[in-house]
């Protein structure tokens, strides 16, 4: 029984030995191989997973620009849309307006026009008026021109029945 | 309902078999020589010289199969170097370089050509030994334990090769457990700038202590040596910690160990003895505690068989083999939580000794 707890030369002798050549082995050709590459590979997951947040932060911004692209250009399209409906308004008043004045301008020429005309058949006539008062008179004088208070009278009496206008 | 009806089988097997054995007893011991749970059980749990494997027939017809291991002897200057089948099977007496040597209870003591065995008063052998550096069956089974953990860990390490990848295999079974020992125990506890120095030596002992348990749990050849469970082992380990831990000890852990600063006179007086003692007592509860442990457990599990034998019924078989097996699967958990505690505990101490805490 005293085996137990009685420590035997030789086993102490192999086992250490034993013992630390396998920790130099292991450490060499195992632990340090291993433990590096554990570190590298959490290093690797945890560069990944942060230009993985990267990488989604970017769509969001672009998610983002893309929206505000968007809305930019909608309201510049309202924009143009309701410049034009107002340039077609004033366009069509424009044009409008321009017609009402020229129509005027045409209606006071020809308004004008037929004054001018008016007065020149006037004058015509008044001249023709006269022409003819003439020539009534010379038939007058001829016939009745013997008698000067006869004459006197009856050229009176035309010219007052001779209405102008 | 399952566990009654256990509970019944058992009860009943119990019944039997006391039964069946108290008539057996008064004329087995005429026939057959008494079986000895405690020899047979201390045989199993002991170093032995030479590798049994399996034995049967009785008495003189007795067959053993078994490995003769080599026998490896510093006496008087000299080098002696034989296998243990150069002991002779009658008279256990073995002759080497003009040298006889006898092998008596697992011991080797010089002695002369007749195999004169000389005792003291209180009964034991007084004959001188020579220093006995046998490849004994602890040995061969350490280095069947060392062979596996180069070739997993070699196999491990060999698929880091090609850069980050899915673990698989024995990488995927392996690298949760290097990875716990490497986080959970060794930067918890020496802290991540120092851990790097320490981790080989705690991987190593984790992993050696480990299978080394397993392999002492299987029951046939060639497990079942009770190598964790043996003293010189331990020893070894713990005394490496030991070393380890005091020759990397930072200022500040002699300080308080030496001189205790902030505390008054009369109590340094009681306390520096104490911290020197503790020194010596923590690696000497880690020798203890493993050897302990794995020696109970092996105790435990023959004991079981044993009853098969001591009852000498075969209606007790059930019993022990559901016994065992659950005090296998127990230390199935045993080797590992051992492993674990040796690991944690030496990286406490390490821990402990290289921090320079100033207060």
């Amino acid at each position: 029984m005293d085996f137990l707890l009685t420590p035997d030369p030789g086993l102490v002798f192999w086992t250490t030995v034993s013992f630390i050549l396998l920790a130099v082995i292991l450490k060499k050709y195992a632990w340090a191989p291993i433990l590096h590459a554990l570190n590298v590979r959490s290093e690797t997951i945890e560069q990944s997973l942060q230009a993985a947040e990267r990488a989604k932060a970017e769509v969001e911004n672009l998610v983002k620009v893309r929206q505000e692209m968007m809305d930019i250009a909608r309201n510049e399209r309202d924009e143009l849309l309701k410049e034009t409906r107002e340039l077609k308004d004033k366009i069509l008043m424009e044009a409008r307006t321009g017609a009402t004045r020229e129509s005027d301008k045409i209606i006071n020429m020809a308004r004008k026009q037929i004054e001018a005309e008016k007065n020149t058949a006037i004058k015509e006539l008044k001249k023709q008026v006269a022409e003819l008062s003439i020539d009534i008179a010379g038939l007058l004088i001829q016939a009745e021109l013997k008698e000067d208070k006869k004459q006197k009278a009856i050229i009176d009496k035309y010219l007052e029945n001779v209405n102008f206008n | 309902m399952n566990k009654f009806l256990w509970i019944l089988v058992l009860l009943t097997s119990i019944f039997f078999s006391t039964s069946y054995a108290s008539n057996d007893v008064s004329n087995a011991d005429k026939t057959e020589e008494a079986f000895d749970p405690t020899e047979m059980i201390m045989h199993h749990i002991a170093d032995a010289h030479v590798w049994h494997i399996v034995s049967w027939g009785e008495g003189d017809h007795q067959t053993h199969i078994q490995i003769p291991l080599p026998i490896i002897l510093y006496d008087k200057g000299k080098v002696h170097f034989f296998l243990y089948s150069r002991f002779d099977h009658d008279t256990h007496i073995a002759e080497s370089k003009g040298s006889y040597f006898l092998y008596h209870h697992g011991k080797i003591f010089n002695t002369d050509s007749t195999g004169n065995i000389e005792y003291n008063e209180e009964g034991h052998v007084s004959n001188t030994s020579p220093i006995d550096f046998s490849l004994k069956r602890n040995v061969w089974s350490m280095w069947l334990s060392i062979a596996l953990l180069i070739w997993i860990f070699l196999a491990v390490a060999k698929s880091y090769k090609n850069g980050p990848a899915k673990p698989k295999g024995i990488q995927a079974l392996m690298e949760p457990l290097i990875q716990f020992v490497n986080d959970d125990i060794v930067k918890m506890q020496i802290g991540d700038e120092k851990a790097h120095k320490f981790a080989p030596y705690l991987l190593t002992v984790f992993f050696f202590i480990w299978i080394n348990n397993m392999l002492g749990l299987i029951p046939f050849f060639p497990g079942g040596s009770n190598f964790t469970g043996n003293i010189s082992v331990t020893m070894v380990l713990a005394v490496l910690t030991f070393l380890i831990t005091n020759i990397n000890g930072s200022r500040s852990y002699w300080q308080h160990t030496l001189v205790a600063p902030g505390v008054p006179f009369f109590v340094k007086i009681l306390l520096i003895p104490v911290e020197i003692v503790g020194l010596f007592t923590k690696p000497f509860a880690l020798m203890i505690r493993l050897l302990a442990n794995i020696t109970a457990g092996h105790i435990i599990i023959l004991s079981l068989v044993s009853l098969v034998f001591i009852l000498k019924s075969v209606y007790i078989a059930p019993v022990s083999i559901l016994l065992s097996i659950i005090m296998l699967v127990l230390e199935l958990l045993v080797a590992l939580l051992q492993a674990y505690i040796f690991t944690l505990l030496s990286a406490l101490f390490i821990g402990m000794a290289v921090q320079d805490v100033e207060h």
